[in-house]
């Protein structure tokens, strides 16, 4: 396998060259039924992928094991086992510095070990995607699902989304390269799905034919030359080294942070594009309930949904796609009937619940609760929803 | 592309800094004639780095210059660096480099050497760490030796000087036993890390240690090292280079101290692999040494 295979039609792995538009909206798509790590190396097989570097953790590993398949099956250019996530989140790095299309997956605990170089990420301009399959996080220990590491890396200035089910991982995770690798944009991004319940879980989903993917990426659009000594200046610095004691440094430094936070911002019409809108609602469009989440507990919002439908209760879910940026003009929309917003949540600390409260400041009548919140493993039936329901507003349950 | 990219765009000569236009008119770049380059040109071709702000007399930007100036193919080298006192003088150098976090740059040199072996499958483009020894022993040991371990075709050069200089002299694992500095008032407890030896144990192809008093010296075990690292495997370059600052040493002392450590801590040690061996004799064949 070389790269010197691939032609203007052709990637060296002999997929048909397309468009993204092509890819997620207008090639045919049959029917296949398989788990959240199956539909990420299928997601992944269609993209031209360079480069990606894995290591074990659960729930992740699946998809890393997969993702390694593609590179012995000649779709991903290079693949290897790093020697912690520390490492191979710099590996990923310089991998996408030297101008790769890179991905990698991880899982909580990772996360964390790998902490110190998300904001280098997004600090250089790389836009690699890390596939996050959200754990819980020691102590005590645990590998469940939970979503608590999202919350660390909110102002990692990498771009967050995150998918419900399986089928929104593969469209997402297509999109995200896409997204990330806008010139106007190009910051890391990170897709995430709830560990297990997506990565774990088999649903039907749809899928175009492989024999097609996406172009390769252009390090040359890149905002920032990529580490190639093929592109001036010749005199390089990658990332912003001001580490000098100066008002111009400062201001260099504040500047930099600003402009990669921009960056993010500015991702927002293209994502509206390819995700089809940054929110997706269902559910009763003046509803005065109103259910905020993200993942898997928008599934369990929707099945809260159906079970005050059947009492005679109006309510609607916003499900939010993308975090970072965060899409303060669809939620205050989405929301304005609102009386009451509730925010269930796979975690203790409910950021998500912090996020939506500090959007709306100001802008709204209604009484948000951040509720029910659900962590180490635990699952959010549908009455610990309707409870939250019956206790915080004048709606009666049966 | 490569030695293109330091051409100027005419329209804007006339405004360019000297030092640019110094770099296109009178730099030593490899081209076709690899064998030209050397310590030689330190005296009348523009070198690479340019200027630096490290203290008077630091004998670590000397080892710089002879690195720079020994390069075999500059503009197609990548430099990773790390956090310290080599940090500072990075933007300073005329090369891509990258410095990335402090610790990590055995593993994102490694992402990047892999990708451009991917990308340019017919070009050498020769990847160089150069990192203190708190980066290289210390925070950054674990990556510096999976790099090994993985075999991955990179050059590591540890600019030794025995201390945290940059954060205002403390201790670290390349510390001499018993030697007082911040962090370890009572004195050092264990012995200096032997690196060079670790570096052997752990697969390198080329392990050698030396100071940077003799500049033939620096610039011949450097190109050696770059060379068998872009067709066998991990080299790594031990130097001591002095922080006279914290030993107490005045701005004219650090030859000779490094010409002291050439008979003690820092006498001659050189591993080079069988088969780097026999790649040598053929690099002096085709005149590359």
């Amino acid at each position: 396998m070389s790269i010197k295979n691939m032609t203007e039609e052709k990637n060296w792995s002999g997929q048909k060259l397309v468009s993204t538009d092509y890819l997620l909206f207008e090639a045919p798509r049959e029917k296949h039924f398989m788990t959240g790590s199956e539909v990420l190396k299928e997601a992944i097989k269609r993209c031209t992928v360079d480069a990606s570097v894995s290591y074990p953790i659960t729930p992740q590993s699946e998809a890393a094991h997969l993702i390694g398949e593609l590179w012995a099956e000649g779709y991903v250019g290079l693949y290897f086992r790093g020697e912690n996530e520390f490492g191979v989140m710099s590996e990923v790095q310089g991998c996408a510095m030297a101008g790769a299309r890179t991905v990698t997956t991880t899982s909580g605990p990772g996360t964390l070990r790998a902490m110190e170089n998300f904001p280098t990420w997004s600090g250089t301009r790389i836009p690699c995607q890390l596939v996050l399959m959200a754990r819980g996080i020691n102590s005590p220990l645990t590998i469940q699902p939970d979503n608590l590491e999202v919350s660390f890396l909110l102002e990692t200035g990498c771009m967050i989304w995150y998918a419900e089910n399986v089928q929104e991982l593969f469209d997402m995770s297509i999109a995200a390269f896409t997204v990330a690798e806008k010139p106007d944009v190009h910051v890391p991004i990170i897709t995430a799905v709830d560990g297990f319940f997506v990565s774990h879980t088999r649903e039907s989903v749809m899928l175009p034919a492989d024999d097609i993917a996406l172009h390769p990426y252009d390090p040359y659009a890149s905002p920032l030359p990529p580490i190639d000594s093929e592109m001036p200046p010749g005199r390089f610095l990658r990332d912003p080294f001001v580490m000098k004691s100066n008002y111009i440094s400062y201001a260099t430094h504040a500047s930099w942070q600003w402009e990669v936070r921009s960056a993010v911002e500015r991702s927002k019409p293209y994502a509206r594009h390819y995700l089809q809108g940054l929110v997706h609602t269902t559910g009763d469009e003046d509803a005065e309930i109103v259910f905020v989440a993200c993942g898997t507990a928008t599934h369990q919002a929707k099945e809260a949904h159906r079970e005050l439908a059947k009492l005679g209760i109006k309510s609607k879910v916003v499900k939010l796609r993308t975090i970072r940026p965060f899409p303060h003009q669809e939620l205050l929309e989405a929301t304005k009937n609102a009386k009451y917003i509730f925010v269930p949540e796979f975690n203790i600390v409910g950021w998500l619940d912090k996020e939506v409260t500090q959007s709306l400041y100001g802008k709204t009548e209604a009484k948000i609760v951040g509720r029910p919140r659900v962590a180490g493993g635990m699952s959010m039936p549908a009455e610990a929803i309707l409870r939250e329901v019956f206790e915080n507003t004048n709606v009666k349950g049966a | 592309m490569s030695v293109d990219i330091y051409k100027i765009n005419p329209e804007f000569r006339d405004i360019m800094p000297q030092e640019i236009i110094d770099l296109e008119d009178n730099a030593t770049w490899a081209g076709e004639s690899v064998e030209k380059r050397g310590i030689n040109d330190l005296t009348d071709k523009k070198e690479i780095l340019e200027e630096h702000s490290l203290c008077a007399g630091c004998p670590e930007a000397a080892a710089l210059r002879y690195i720079l100036a020994a390069l075999p193919l500059p503009e197609e080298t990548i430099i990773v660096n790390s956090t310290g006192c080599t940090s500072l003088m990075f933007p300073h150098i005329a090369l891509h480099t990258v410095h990335s976090m402090f610790g990590n740059q055995n593993a994102v040199a490694s992402g990047i050497k892999r990708t451009l072996d991917w990308r340019f499958p017919d070009k050498t483009k020769d990847v160089v760490v150069l990192a203190g020894d708190g980066a290289t022993i210390d925070i950054g040991l674990d990556y510096t030796l999976q790099s090994f371990f993985r075999q991955e075709k990179i050059t590591t050069i540890c600019f030794d000087n025995e201390v945290y200089a940059n954060t205002g002299g403390q201790e670290s694992g390349s510390t001499p036993k018993g030697q007082v500095f911040k962090m370890a008032p009572k004195g050092k407890v264990f012995d200096k890390v032997p690196m060079w030896e670790l570096a052997v144990t752990s697969g390198c192809q080329y392990s050698v240690k030396l100071t940077a008093s003799a500049p033939k010296k620096v610039a011949k075990v450097l190109r050696e090292a770059v060379l068998i690292a872009r067709e066998l495997g991990p080299t790594y370059i031990h130097l001591y280079t002095p922080c006279i600052l914290e030993i107490g040493l005045a701005a004219n002392e650090g030859l000779w101290e490094m010409k002291e450590q050439d008979k003690d801590r820092f006498a001659d040690f050189k591993y080079v692999s069988p088969e780097a061996e026999a790649y040598l004799k053929e690099c002096k064949k085709e005149g590359l040494l």
